[in-house]
């Protein structure tokens, strides 16, 4: 190689030149792509100076979004003030455990009776290895992380309309649809029947690839094999012993696979953020919210509801109404906003904007959610079923069941999630009472667990639709809206900039609230400091 | 961007088990449940609007307002709730993809002789189709 200089020796060197040439940008892409860095759009904190003495900022909202904008802003020089609707922090970032209280819209309010260390957590629940900016908060505000478990294959599959309506392992079911898709295509690439022509070397690749990816036997077919109950398991397991010989599983009917179309869950857990590995809090996801309360608690003001932002050019005015004292109206002033507000309610409220940004501000409807956590006795799918962690889906409302990511093998109680809807199943059960949401999950539930009836102790339905603090799940964005609407919602008007998960790409996630807020203050910085 | 669910889906298997899906985030839900068959108005009703506008459609209200749709002065006229139907209003998100000419016809008629309301003055679906918009294609 030393006669070709203009070739990198190393890595580092390639990299260099890369960024000689082409700039960051190109430079990150590539770094990327060899396997140095990843994930979302976190370059690391921001790095805010020159702040301009005696500067102060109002932040809107002490969710995740808010308290990251204020912990950083105050950390530059700036006095900052937050105003939340709630009696506590953490916004979205919530978890229910025993003992909590939950009131809905429409006055419906649920006690939690779950034991001593279980929980549910209503809205985010899991993330991605790769949602830097959150992990690196974590980090920095010692919430312990551990795993969570997306893909387990030894969970359920379950169609209603096929298979008898009997739920599949995930393993079997993967196994399957691999080992059938790969006869299929092995038939036709020896057949010569690819509607493309492919040389002879690539036509053996493609064969040796369709064998061994399908675990095909040697005529090409997809049966009943030692080595396919390797992937799919056996019908007497391995064991040990004059009678250890382990007998082979048969294949599910092939036109049963296809129909079912449950490969559909194959697909999204193949999802670069369903893709291990993924963590959770250790105790429950509002560690991550009292993690960033506690840098920014003593700023935030609970329990009062804005109902007008006006800005001009001497600086931002908020009203407010204090509903622990009997809705007092009450005005704060700051020099700048960062208002994380859902759209959802600060399309309601009187903002002075530009006109673009109020359009893009009721243009951005809110998905409906609902989850429901169920109590049991036992972790009979442990138990009985071994079931570690991760998620049985199935066709009906309920969508999916989550077993608990931890505390396995304990004794006692154990909580898993029972249902985790959007679309039309989260409108209907929305609709539905608190207890009714309940048995509906535990009549749908008892589809793929025979245990359900039996061993269920209480349980807690959380429609998002009805918090009255948010009232609905996350922003939805569709192409046009986006095309029309995204820019003058996410650039500073005036004084004023928004944030949350509404103004990323990364919608209903939390990396999308974090990584807005800083891009937000990161600008209003600029423009505060006469940079922007 | 996040979405989760190829277009393919939707294409090859329309008239299978699989419904029309805009799924969400970190969703999987959307193939749950099945679309919305029914054409009577309270059984829509039920289904798809009382989880915000509540069973007795009264509305509520929280740090927002979930508007109420009994005594409603602008369900006067039977245009708007079709037009708010089927292009969603502020957080309200659009039903065009969902429902089809008569199911909305069928629930906005329910909505305007229900729950206090008495307007004799039917929606069509012919009503519906008329100022029917093609349905925002999401995010892939």
């Amino acid at each position: 190689m030393s006669d070709l200089p203009n070739v990198p020796q190393t890595r580092r060197q390639l990299l260099m030149r890369i960024g000689a040439a082409a700039g960051s940008v190109a430079m990150y892409q590539a770094m990327t792509r060899l396997g140095h860095a990843a994930g979302t759009d976190f370059r690391g904190p921001p790095a805010l100076t020159g702040t301009r003495k005696g500067s102060t900022v109002l932040v809107l909202g002490a969710g995740l979004a808010g308290m990251l904008a204020a912990y950083e802003l105050r950390k530059a020089g700036y006095t900052v003030r937050i105003l939340e609707y709630q009696n506590r922090s953490g916004g979205r970032n919530f978890t229910l455990r025993g003992g909590d209280t939950l009131a809905e819209l429409g006055g419906a309010v649920q006690h939690v009776q779950f034991a001593r260390g279980n929980y549910i957590n209503p809205g985010p629940w899991r993330i991605p290895y790769h949602h830097q900016a959150i992990l690196h908060y974590c980090k920095q505000f010692g919430v312990a992380l551990e795993p969570f478990i997306e893909v387990n294959h030894n969970s359920l599959l379950h169609s209603s309309t096929t298979f008898g309506g009997v739920p599949q392992r995930y393993r079997d079911y993967m196994s399957d649809f691999t080992g059938y898709t790969a006869e299929l295509l092995g038939k036709a690439i020896r057949q010569d029947k690819l509607d493309q022509p492919i040389g002879p070397d690539e036509k053996r690749d493609l064969l040796a690839a369709m064998h061994g990816w399908g675990l095909l036997d040697k005529n090409g077919n997809y049966v009943s094999s030692v080595s396919a109950s390797f992937r799919r398991g056996f019908d007497k397991p391995l064991g040990g012993g004059p009678d250890g010989a382990p007998i082979p599983s048969k294949p599910l009917p092939r036109s049963d696979i296809m129909k079912s179309g449950l490969w559909e869950w194959l697909s999204f857990n193949m999802n670069y953020e369903m893709q291990t590995t993924m963590f959770q809090p250790v105790g429950g996801m509002d560690m991550i919210g009292k993690g960033f309360a506690k840098q920014v608690g003593d700023l935030v003001t609970h329990n009062v509801k804005v109902t007008k932002i006006h800005q001009d050019a001497g600086g931002v005015t908020v009203s407010f109404e204090d509903m622990g004292k009997n809705n007092a109206v009450s005005e704060a002033k700051a020099d700048w906003c960062v208002c994380t507000i859902p759209l959802s309610v600060l399309s309601q409220i009187d903002i002075q904007v530009n006109p673009a940004m109020k359009a893009a501000i009721g243009a951005v409807p809110y998905a409906s959610s609902v989850k429901v956590g169920l109590e049991f006795k036992r972790r009979f799918w442990e138990q009985d079923e071994q079931i570690y962690g991760g998620i049985s889906f199935t066709d009906q409302p309920i969508s999916q069941i989550s077993y608990p990511s931890t505390g396995y093998f304990s004794d006692g109680r154990s909580v898993l999630l029972g249902g985790y809807m959007f679309g039309n199943a989260a409108y209907a059960f929305a609709g539905m009472t608190p207890e009714e949401r309940v048995q509906a999950a535990l009549d749908q539930g008892s589809k793929l667990h025979k245990q359900y009836r039996d061993e269920f102790l209480n349980g807690v339905g959380v429609a998002w639709s009805r918090m009255p603090w948010t009232l609905g799940c996350c922003g939805t964005w569709n192409e046009e809206s986006r095309r029309t609407h995204y820019k003058a919602l996410t650039e500073i008007d005036n004084r004023i900039v928004l944030a949350g998960e509404h103004a990323s790409y990364v919608g209903c996630w939390q990396e999308g609230a974090l990584l807005s807020s800083l891009s937000a203050i990161t600008r209003l910085h600029q423009r505060a400091i006469g940079a922007a | 961007m996040r979405f989760l669910l190829p277009v393919l889906a939707a294409s090859v298997l329309a008239g299978t088990m699989l419904p029309s899906r805009d799924a969400r985030a970190d969703a999987a839900a959307n193939v749950a449940g099945g679309p919305i068959t029914s054409h009577d108005g309270a059984t829509l009703y039920r289904q798809l609007c009382q989880g915000c506008h509540m069973a007795n459609a009264k509305g509520a209200v929280g740090a927002a307002t979930i508007p109420a749709l009994a005594g409603n002065p602008k369900l006067a006229s039977g245009g708007y709730p079709v037009y708010v139907i089927l292009n969603g209003y502020g957080a309200m998100p659009w039903f065009s993809g969902t429902l089809d000419d008569a199911q909305i016809a069928a629930l906005v008629n329910y909505v305007r002789t229900n729950f206090g309301n008495h307007y004799t003055d039917g929606v069509k679906p012919e009503d519906v189709a008329a100022v029917r918009t093609p349905t925002p294609e999401m995010e892939k």
